[in-house]
């Protein structure tokens, strides 16, 4: 074992499990890498070359399936043993550092769940149903190639490169490895890029409840069933988490039916309630939660949402397989070329790559991929099944919610997804919209599709989510039968909103503690996580700002959605530039310089996108476009005494010039603080190729003690090692993980 | 296959699921300082007292959740 201290990590020279017997590739798993990669390639080109005929959506989830089965082999396997060099016979901060609370050693496939509940949230599904506009074949395409070759190895790259770090967060790592400046820029770009995320996660939730009495009423109960689960775990029966999260699971799906008993009474009447007034209830929410012990309120909601998202996930993938549904959507729409679409505009070069962040590349995930996760993981080869491999699963749940968007009535997408300045608001205008559009549809369709899922209208329910769960509610009462339509439709708003709220929640304590923590630089006291005063400041704050970011979104004439939701898409793929940087310095002051590519080429992707973007964002004169372009057309308007559509009054008018030049501004300021890490990495760059290498703060080898399997299943060597360990040992310490399988 | 080996299969893959859970929501944390406590010779502290420090653990750190 004292060969790990030695060994030269610059050559890269991690062996995969098994050495050269691993390699021996027998004829078994070649034929079968052969049937997958056949049957990937059918569905690739079944999707590429079919046109104006009914295609199944199965094969974009095979097509799909096979790319991640083969990456995950293959590519992953180069990316952790080659490029990275994992060495199991190094003991992982989780070892070393072991004190039961954030430094615990987990189980490969316990951790897997963690890191994936973690990352997994609205973005992967909101994401690709807006750029179903575009046609089913960009979004597929880049969500599969997206993460095979940027998302999931930015993942997996942070994931590795924190674990070799203690898990330290993102920024602490830019500030060590690039320098100060660009640990300055990046600690600042992640704080406001948290902001408008929040915002935009709680303007889904606010679209999709608006005017919706049974989608309150159920989202409403989901806080005193959490607030008695938290209560319940506390008082009643300590520590009881299954049993509480049984009865609370089962308390929701009774609070979703019961949406259904009140929305025609009285309460519903109460219960309907405008966008400003969910607003405020967000914001006072979010405070509450943000100051409340999280034991009451944040820790069952937690569980009760993971639940639901993974139950809705693989209900959804049956649903799938069972109702083999047919694709609506054309392969590529007009839209993608000329950029005139409804629900966001601009071409498929760059805003297809930022419309879908989170299922291909998501810079979010970098700030779990580092602090939290690394501190728990077992064995250094494992960061392939949980960085990689949970992206490759959130990478499937993008997938699935494309399909969702893309099997659903054309006609009644463009309704929903346009902005209510577009469609009117009513069935009539809206049909006549959709017409225009070419899209084949009536009032009276409009109106049957809202009825039955009882809802007043789906025109312009913009946001994604309620699509989504028109989707889901054609799949599963497909799949599953019952004529349950209107349960299911509710079902999945109730679960869109519950992980959005929960995302919300945890994001504003995030945010309350980098706020903490930067003040505390300046004021000792502010930066104590106990002191109260500090805690409601902090929130406070934190709150205000995604507060007042929703309020815009909700009140603009242009639409929230279609305003905010590209500033959303850059913001996180900015985000990802800033990791991608990170580890790609990384791998050239490791001395690795010949694989720089894995992480610089999607950077590269990556910067070229996000520029473009907000260059267009920023510079472009067609005003649906640029932000700064819409501000003066419309000011142009208003010194000619002219009123411009959507804007009723002068009022409005107003607003949409604030509002397209704040948005101006916030872009060019994410783009500006990018430029300058990737600036001040340009530098350190450069010294690394000079020198060949440069020290980082890599903590130094120790010899590991624990014997794990490297991946989800433990090989025939892997197990005959943990039974030698545990003769060797004895079996108290190697059972820690009492009876595992 | 006989009867009696699907039978063992499903009870092992129950026992999996229930294992998996446990783990993974953190109930078995509780399994882990009563085995430990038994190691050592330490008295254990309360189901009630445990818990309370791991929710105060949880409450000095971030729990992040992406969108």
């Amino acid at each position: 074992m004292s060969t790990t201290a030695t060994r030269d990590d610059a050559s890269g020279g991690g062996q995969p499990p098994g050495g050269a017997a691993g390699r021996r590739s027998s004829v078994r798993s070649v034929a079968i890498w052969v049937a997958v990669a056949a049957v990937g390639a059918v569905a690739w080109t079944v999707l590429a070359l079919a046109r104006g005929e009914s295609i199944s959506a199965l094969w974009i989830l095979f097509a799909a399936l096979c790319s991640y089965a083969i990456a995950y082999r293959f590519y992953a396997r180069f990316l952790t043993y080659r490029v990275l060099g994992t060495d199991d016979r190094r003991a992982t901060p989780a070892e070393r550092l072991h004190n039961g609370v954030d430094y615990d050693v987990t189980d490969r496939r316990v951790l897997f769940g963690h890191h994936f509940a973690a990352i997994a949230g609205a973005g992967p599904l909101v994401g690709p149903v807006l750029a179903a506009q575009m046609g089913y074949l960009p979004g597929t395409i880049w969500i599969v190639v997206g993460v095979i070759f940027a998302g999931a190895v930015q993942d997996l790259t942070v994931l590795f490169f924190s674990m070799r770090r203690n898990g330290k967060s993102l920024g602490q790592m830019v500030r060590e490895e690039i320098g100060v400046v660009g640990g300055v820029a990046a600690l600042i770009a992640v704080f406001a890029i948290m902001i408008i995320i929040l915002a935009v996660l709680a303007l889904i939730v606010v679209n999709a409840l608006a005017e919706s009495p049974w989608g309150v009423f159920s989202i409403a109960l989901t806080i005193p069933i959490a607030l008695f689960m938290g209560l319940y775990l506390r008082r009643l029966r300590p520590g009881r988490v299954l049993e509480a999260t049984g009865i609370g699971v089962a308390l929701l799906l009774l609070a979703i039916v019961g949406g259904g008993w009140i929305q025609d009474t009285g309460l519903g009447d109460a219960l309907t309630l405008s966008k400003e007034w969910l607003v405020l209830a967000l914001v006072v929410y979010g405070f509450v939660a943000s100051v409340l012990p999280v034991w009451l309120l944040l820790t069952p909601r937690d569980y009760l949402s993971t639940f639901m998202k993974v139950g809705v996930i693989v209900l959804l993938a049956l649903g799938l397989l069972i109702s083999r549904p047919v694709l609506q959507a054309q392969a590529v729409t007009d839209f993608a070329r000329e950029g005139t679409g409804p629900v966001f505009a601009g071409q498929l070069f760059p805003f297809v790559f930022i419309t879908i962040a989170c299922g291909a590349l998501s810079g979010f995930h970098a700030l779990i991929s580092s602090g939290t996760t690394p501190k728990m993981v077992a064995k250094e080869s494992q960061v392939r099944l949980i960085g990689y491999g949970g992206m490759l699963m959130e990478s499937f749940v993008a997938i699935s919610a494309l399909i969702a968007a893309c099997v659903i009535d054309q006609g009644l997408y463009f309704a929903m997804n346009s902005p209510a300045g577009a469609t009117g608001g009513a069935v009539d205008t809206a049909a006549t919209f959709v017409q225009g559009l070419g899209f084949d549809t009536s009032a009276q369709d409009l109106a049957a599709a809202a009825a039955a899922v009882q809802e007043p209208t789906l025109i312009s329910r913009t946001g994604g989510a309620p699509t989504l769960a028109i989707g889901i509610s054609q799949i599963f009462s497909d799949a599953f039968g019952g004529g349950l339509q209107a349960f299911w439709y509710h079902f999945a708003i109730m679960f869109e909103a519950l992980f959005i709220l929960t995302a919300v929640d945890a994001g504003t304590r995030v945010g309350r503690f980098m706020l903490q923590d930067s003040i505390g630089n300046v004021w000792k006291r502010f930066g104590d996580l106990s002191w109260r005063p500090a805690n409601v400041i902090a929130s406070a704050i934190v709150v205000g700002l995604w507060g007042s970011v929703l309020y815009i979104g909700v009140t603009d004439p242009l639409g929230g959605v279609n305003q905010l939701f590209p500033l959303f898409g850059i913001a996180n793929q900015l985000l990802a530039a800033i990791a991608l940087t990170l580890v790609t310095v990384l791998l050239i002051k490791h001395g690795k310089l010949r694989y720089a590519w894995v992480t610089g080429v999607p950077l590269v992707w990556d910067l070229v996108v996000t520029m473009t973007a907000s260059w267009q964002k920023v510079f472009s004169d067609v005003p649906a476009i640029g932000y700064f372009a819409q501000a003066q057309r419309y000011r142009d308007a208003q010194d000619a005494g002219e009123l411009l559509a959507p804007a009723q009054d002068q009022g409005q008018m107003d607003q949409v010039i604030f509002n397209s030049t704040l948005n101006g501004i916030l872009q060019s300021f994410f783009a500006v603080l990018v430029l300058v890490v990737v600036a001040n990495a340009v530098f350190v760059i450069a010294r690394a190729i000079r020198a060949g290498g440069l020290p980082t703060t890599e903590e130094p080898p120790t010899p590991s003690e624990l014997v794990e399997p490297a991946g989800l299943w433990a090989t025939a060597e892997e197990k005959r090692a943990l039974a030698e360990h545990d003769r060797l040992v004895g079996s108290g310490a190697g059972s820690r993980d009492g009876g595992r399988p | 296959m006989t009867a009696g080996d699907v039978r063992a299969a499903l009870v092992r893959a129950g026992r999996g699921v229930r294992w998996y859970l446990r783990e993974w929501s953190g109930e078995a944390r509780w399994d882990d300082h009563l085995r430990e406590c038994a190691e050592h010779g330490h008295e254990p502290l309360t189901r009630r007292e445990f818990e309370r420090r791991r929710a105060d653990a949880v409450e000095r750190t971030p729990i992040s959740r992406c969108c």
